[in-house]
């Protein structure tokens, strides 16, 4: 286990979550939850769970985000608050 | 509010932070989790099972029935979605788009209007989608098979190297959705329809629990694949393996047909004529 290559994923993990919360555009959010978790993916990898990141990967950072890209094309695109 | 909703997550992350130092290191073998059974996992089950990745073992094998309602929770969001967004009562769009083949001329006809019939000349388009990108269509429909076949790998290959139903079901279903990304909803809805989706959502579970109730026809316990030794002509190791392959295919094909479900009923707010 490399632990700056942990750290940098971790900031990574960190910067895109509190972005994917903050952000005004939710088509936007929906991206940065992408990255996030095929960052947390990384994650997974890194710390022996393949078969984890493996699902992570293809569930969170795959399907999960068309699902997300989805409702917003049919709902608004600006949160409201 | 605001406020008072930052100083609570501040307040919580700083005690989850503070008592997760108190956690046993990554691998330690003295944690509690890893003082039960997985020492019996990790002696015993290429021996028991024939099955040399340990995860799928555990998975689908010692803890078969948390897999089996797992997918069942799948199938649940799959209902969920379709119950509460779909809607059967066509409401006809003020106008639609025609776009000529030949020529890429694009009719909108109101509503009322003559709507061209010859399927071979003229091809509807969505009334948000207009752009018609032919490099794009090509491209996705050339990958497509590939990634089917690597998804059926995934399945297939779950014994052996990471993967299993789940995943592999996840990449099938990902495979159809990037088909209707690349074309448009009607013409995947009519390759893989949904009537045909929700059946396939079911027996997906239906192969499952099957396997199960196989189990216990034969006279062992419920999802105790050993026994299915008697039908396959194998020894009963081998037919623990045969087994999971058995459940891991109705997992694959459960979740793929609820991914592309839950897709069709998302873009189209539950109409499925026009979509992403």
């Amino acid at each position: 286990m490399i632990w700056q290559l942990d750290l940098i994923i971790l900031t990574l993990v960190l910067i895109c979550g509190m972005a994917a919360i903050s952000i005004k555009d939710l088509l936007g959010a929906a991206v940065l939850f992408g990255a996030f978790s095929f960052m947390m993916c990384l994650l997974f990898a890194i710390m022996g769970a393949v078969d984890v990141a493996f699902t992570e990967a293809s569930v969170g950072a795959g399907v999960s985000t068309v699902f997300f890209v989805a409702a917003v094309f049919r709902t608004s695109r600006s949160s409201r608050d | 509010m605001k406020y008072i909703g930052l100083i609570a997550v501040l307040l919580f992350g700083a005690v989850i932070l503070t008592t997760s130092l108190e956690f046993p290191a990554v691998g330690d073998p003295n944690s509690p989790a890893s003082r039960h059974v997985s020492d019996d996992y990790i002696e015993h089950a290429l021996e028991e099972t024939a099955v040399p990745n340990l995860v799928t073992a555990v998975l689908a094998d010692y803890r078969s029935y948390d897999t089996m309602f797992e997918s069942a929770v799948v199938l649940a969001a799959g209902l969920a979605c379709f119950f509460l967004l779909r809607r059967f009562r066509r409401k006809p769009p003020p106008y639609r788009l025609y776009r000529h083949i030949d020529t890429g001329v694009i009719l909108i006809i109101e509503k009322g209007g003559k709507e061209p019939t010859n399927s071979d000349e003229f091809e509807r388009i969505d009334a948000n989608w207009v752009p018609y990108d032919v490099i794009i269509e090509k491209a996705a429909g050339l990958v497509v098979p590939f990634l089917q076949l690597f998804a059926l790998y995934v399945i297939f290959h779950g014994h052996h190297s990471p993967g299993g139903g789940f995943q592999g079901g996840v990449i099938f279903g990902a495979t159809l959705i990037l088909l209707a990304l690349s074309t448009d909803l009607r013409s995947t809805l009519r390759q893989m329809p949904e009537k045909s989706s929700a059946i396939m959502a079911s027996t997906g579970l239906f192969i499952y629990s099957g396997t199960g109730v196989l189990c216990l026809l034969l006279g062992a316990n419920f999802l105790d694949y050993g026994i299915l030794s008697r039908l396959l002509a194998v020894d009963p190791v081998m037919a623990r393996s045969h087994g999971i392959l058995m459940v891991e295919i109705g997992v694959g094909v459960a979740v793929s047909a609820v991914m592309i479900w839950i897709y069709y009923n998302l873009v189209s707010a539950g109409r499925h004529d026009e979509g992403l």
